[in-house]
């Protein structure tokens, strides 16, 4: 048997023995990607629904000096609340949302037909105001033109004269690119999957065999340096590779149960999208493998290792930051470059967009490019004296 | 049988081997005697092509390491001065990996193992694994992995190092055994009893150079002493490093 092959069998067989490798790899790895997803669109869904359908909690200040105001309110589905004695710190103390105050002089400014302030209290940077303030401003504008309306009425004019443009949405967004924003995140999780499944490998392989002296036993076989790390690399490949895997069928799995219709968003977790993710992600699952094996190579022990190669985890949040934060049109060279060439594909494959197959076969080639090269780096690590040496 | 050439060997400033010339005779067992930081080690690596010497020759059954490094580990048996195991792995299983890496079928490496089993009394532990093992049971493991291909040449660095009393007479017994059955057997120590009761040949090294390259003997009647520490004290030419 190529000695390659038996390094990789018992790198598999005797990481298979280690309980803490065989969970991340297979549950912990694959799960907290859909989990977290899960959780995050249950969170979002069930806020969304309850929002629109429940009544409108709302303290108000000085109902009493605008009945009419408040009436109206009461009809579109808001409860009135008595007021806390200082709105702006029970805001800022999120003891309620939103305030609504009405100034002493509200009713004097409305005889007289002069614009009646109200002031709406609430803090921007709680997350959870944003929709209420919304509606709340929502409500009151229409009050607002149904009683200007009525004034123009009463004077004899058309209420049309204050509508010189009529303003109609034609919004050509899909439920899929509304949920788009949400999704980017989503490749991120898979190819962490990947990092998880791989690291325990990575560490124990290198670094590990170092620390433990079995290192330089095992170079003193004559079996060439390389066919040694290609064992070593394949079994951490195909721990990553397993993650990946597992992960995407979970997803698609779970993403079956998500009642994302009831927002409008529709995902596209059918088979296409399972097929073309694991057919981009397979070169990338071992792209990563290569590189942690690399890093964790270079460190002197299993501790310094996993500081690297935590620190490494963080590399692939920069294309999914920066395709999230600032969103720019894609072209098609970005599918060559590994990592952001994923993201792109399976961000679009999720929304429903189509996906050249060209452009996947370039991802998927450019990466492999970058393995070769990676794993011919780490050849040459392999081949120095100091990486053998224990101690 | 193994043969060193004019071995040179520098890291940075410091000069580990500086020009070490001995041969290793089939059948002998030769020590390699030298106090800690002599460059045993060292020079060991670079015989089973661990490090690259920066100058000089390394032979192996008159193979050249630097031209084919693969054939030298194939006719070596290595114990090196590391001797980690694989602790998720039986001891069985420890020696099997090395079997099989050597190129040797499921049978061989079945009977091999059986035999060293026996012969380093290390039944209890065989299908054991290696996690929680003494540092004898450490020790036999890794000499039973290192010498399951049969290798004419066997090399151990400092192999009695943390051994207790009963363990260290095993070694020595095993090491005679190895040279009864022809073998061309070399390894390093500093500890002068050991070297004095087991070896056919003494290498003596120090600051990289051998200082000699005799029998017992011949070490005593060289150096004018009965007293074989008093020879050796007097060859490396001060007490540093010598355990009694």
């Amino acid at each position: 048997m190529n000695p390659a092959m038996i390094v990789f069998l018992k790198e598999v067989r005797e990481n298979l023995r280690d309980r803490r490798t065989v969970i991340n790899t297979l549950v912990t790895g694959p799960l907290m990607a859909p989990l977290i997803f899960v959780l995050m669109m249950q969170t979002l869904i069930t806020r969304e629904l309850s929002k629109a359908e429940k009544p409108l909690p709302l303290p108000v200040v000085g109902a009493a000096y605008a009945p009419n105001l408040v009436a109206a309110l009461k009809q579109q589905n808001v409860d009135i609340e008595p007021a806390p004695s200082d709105p702006e710190r029970a805001v800022r103390e999120q003891d309620t949302d939103l305030v609504l105050r009405i100034p002493e002089d509200f009713a004097a400014s409305w005889k007289k037909g002069e614009p009646a302030q109200v002031e709406i209290v609430y803090d921007d940077s709680q997350r959870d105001t944003g929709s209420s303030v919304a509606r709340l401003r929502g409500m009151l504008e229409q009050y607002n033109r149904q009683t200007g309306a009525l004034r123009l009425v009463a004077r004899g004019l058309s209420p049309a004269i204050t509508h010189p443009l009529a303003i109609a949405d034609r919004d050509q967004s899909t439920p899929q690119s509304r949920s788009s924003n949400l999704f980017s995140m989503l490749p991120y999780f898979f190819i962490l999957g990947g990092f998880i499944g791989g690291m325990a490998l990575a560490i124990d392989t290198t670094a590990g065999e170092r620390e433990r002296q079995s290192l330089e036993p095992l170079l003193a076989n004559p079996v060439p340096r390389w066919q040694i790390l290609a064992g070593k690399l394949g079994a951490t490949t195909a721990f990553a590779i397993t993650t990946v895997l597992l992960s995407i069928v979970a997803f698609a799995f779970v993403g079956q149960f998500m009642p994302t219709e009831k927002i409008g968003m529709t995902l596209q977790i059918g088979p296409r999208f399972v097929a073309w993710t694991v057919f981009v992600m397979l070169p990338l699952a071992a792209l990563l493998s290569t590189l942690q094996t690399l890093v964790a190579a270079f460190a002197k022990s299993y501790r310094e290792a996993q500081t690297y190669v935590s620190l490494l985890m963080f590399v692939p949040v920069v294309p999914t930051l920066l395709l999230s934060v600032m969103p720019f049109k894609v072209q098609a060279w970005m599918y060559a470059v590994p990592l952001m060439g994923q993201q792109i594909a399976i961000t679009r494959l999720l929304r429903g967009d189509s996906v050249l197959p060209s452009s996947m076969l370039l991802s998927f080639a450019c990466t492999t490019v970058a393995v070769i090269v990676l794993c011919v780096i780490a050849a040459q690590v392999y081949r120095s004296e100091r990486l053998a040496i224990s101690a | 049988m193994i043969e060193v050439r004019d071995l040179y060997k520098r890291f940075g400033k410091v000069i580990a081997v500086d020009g070490a010339t001995f041969r290793a005779r089939d059948g002998e067992i030769t020590g390699l005697l030298g106090p800690n930081g002599a460059g045993k080690t060292t020079t060991l690596r670079c015989l089973y092509t661990l490090m690259r010497p920066d100058r000089g020759q390394v032979l192996v059954d008159g193979i050249d390491a630097a031209v084919d490094a693969v054939a030298v580990r194939r006719r070596l048996g290595v114990l090196p001065d590391a001797r980690g195991l694989y602790k998720r792995l039986t001891a069985r299983e420890n020696i099997n990996y090395f079997g099989r890496l050597h190129g040797l079928d499921a049978a061989t490496i079945r009977t091999r193992t059986d035999a060293a089993i026996a012969a380093l009394d290390m039944g209890d532990i065989a299908e054991r694994r290696t996690e929680g093992f003494s540092q004898g049971q450490r020790v036999k493991t890794a000499i039973a992995r290192a010498l399951i291909h049969a290798p004419t040449n066997v090399i151990l660095d400092e192999p009695t190092n943390g051994l207790d009393v009963m363990a260290t007479r095993a070694m020595r017994e095993f090491l005679k055994r190895l040279k009864g059955e022809g073998r061309c057997v070399l390894f390093s120590s500093h500890i002068m009893q050991e070297v004095a009761a087991l070896c056919d040949r003494i290498v003596v090294i120090a600051h990289g150079r051998v200082v000699a390259d005799e029998s017992p003997d011949a070490l005593r009647a060289q150096t004018g002493e009965t007293n074989l520490e008093d020879a050796f004290v007097k060859l490396i030419g001060s007490e540093e490093g010598l355990a009694a």
